[in-house]
């Protein structure tokens, strides 16, 4: 639907001016997705449960010359959701990329994994981006134009000992992923994920060394990933010359799953 | 009155892209006006910010014509 696209965002390399929110994006790879679109002239809202984080990164990203939002709210509250987003359109009056990053991991066995756990992380990680995407596609369908992609895992399609529930929130994150494509082709809206492996952040550093090795062993690229691997991926699904593309999912692992 | 009216053919026809004289109070707005049903959501949305009101769920499902949508906010407004 070209017609419905405003030309000077199908053009090549003109994301300069368009606002992001990037859920998570205080630290990790949530930070470094910000970081990539801010050098490419996006304004980005930094939204974290840590604030203070938040703050010191939206002022990394004015010193690039863009607009910076520091925004704390829950991403699994659908009351703080909305607020947010009004706050969002405030400030900006449109939102064109919405990054579905916000995750957190309560690993155990299925056998010793309590019920709080199962639910914080379904929440946090699942519910979150059905929320968030519920408000981003209002705004997006009046626009005719957005962008949405999702964070999922290499282990939505390999499965972990251990990560039931991250798992799962992840491999929901597909489904849903691809609705949110069907639902809105037609508004000038895309949606995908990327389903990152190994990736050198404060979640796998955390990792025992044994996990890592093994882990090493299974990647034929023969290292872990850098944010910036990550950062890339996202960075081209949010731009216009990546319209064509929707319902789909970019693996960043290095081969360790294809 | 016919303000409201006014308002709402307006409303459509930019919604759907559709020429405000081919709106008629009797249109449908999916057998007549050619609205799938994601067109439909938004229009209440949009008959929502126009006309600073909430349509409910239940109350949106109803309005399936032009007559609907002005009925309803007439009696939201009157």
């Amino acid at each position: 639907m070209d017609a419905d696209i405003p030309a000077s965002r199908t053009m090549s390399g003109t994301m300069m001016g368009q606002t992001a929110l990037v859920t998570g994006s205080a630290r990790g790879i949530g930070k470094g997705i910000a970081l990539a679109l801010a050098k490419k002239g996006v304004n980005v809202v930094i939204s974290d449960v840590n604030i203070e984080e938040a703050k010191v990164v939206a002022t990394e990203m004015e010193a690039l010359g863009v607009k910076a939002m520091p925004l704390k709210f829950d991403v699994s509250n659908s009351v703080e959701v909305t607020s947010a987003f009004a706050q969002i359109s405030e400030a900006f009056g449109r939102l064109d990329i919405l990054v579905n990053n916000a995750g957190i991991t309560r690993d155990a066995l299925i056998m010793r994994m309590k019920d709080e756990d199962w639910d914080a992380v379904i929440n946090i990680n699942l519910k979150s981006v059905f929320l968030c995407s519920k408000e981003a596609v209002k705004l997006m369908s009046k626009q005719r134009y957005g962008r949405i992609v999702n964070i999922a895992s290499v282990v939505a399609f390999m499965g972990n000992a251990g990560q039931a529930n991250y798992s799962a929130s992840k491999a929901g994150i597909i489904g849903l992923t691809k609705t949110t494509a069907k639902e809105y082709a037609k508004r000038g809206i895309t949606a995908n994920a990327v389903a990152p492996g190994f990736i050198k952040t404060a979640m796998t550093d955390a990792l025992p060394e044994k996990v890592k090795e093994d882990m090493l062993a299974a990647i034929p690229i023969g290292q872990f990933g850098e944010i910036d691997d990550v950062a890339n991926a996202v960075a081209f699904l949010v731009s216009p010359e990546a319209r064509y593309i929707t319902g789909n999912v970019i693996h960043v692992n290095g081969g360790m799953y294809m | 009155m016919a303000e409201i009216e006014g308002k709402v053919k307006e409303i459509i026809s930019k919604q759907l892209g559709i020429d405000v004289g081919q709106i008629k109070l009797e249109s449908s707005f999916i057998e007549d006006l050619g609205a799938d049903s994601l067109d439909n959501v938004e229009l209440v949305m949009a008959f929502e910010e126009a006309f600073g009101i909430q349509i409910p769920d239940e109350a949106a499902e109803k309005i399936t014509k032009v007559q609907d949508a002005v009925d309803y906010i007439k009696g939201k407004l009157g």
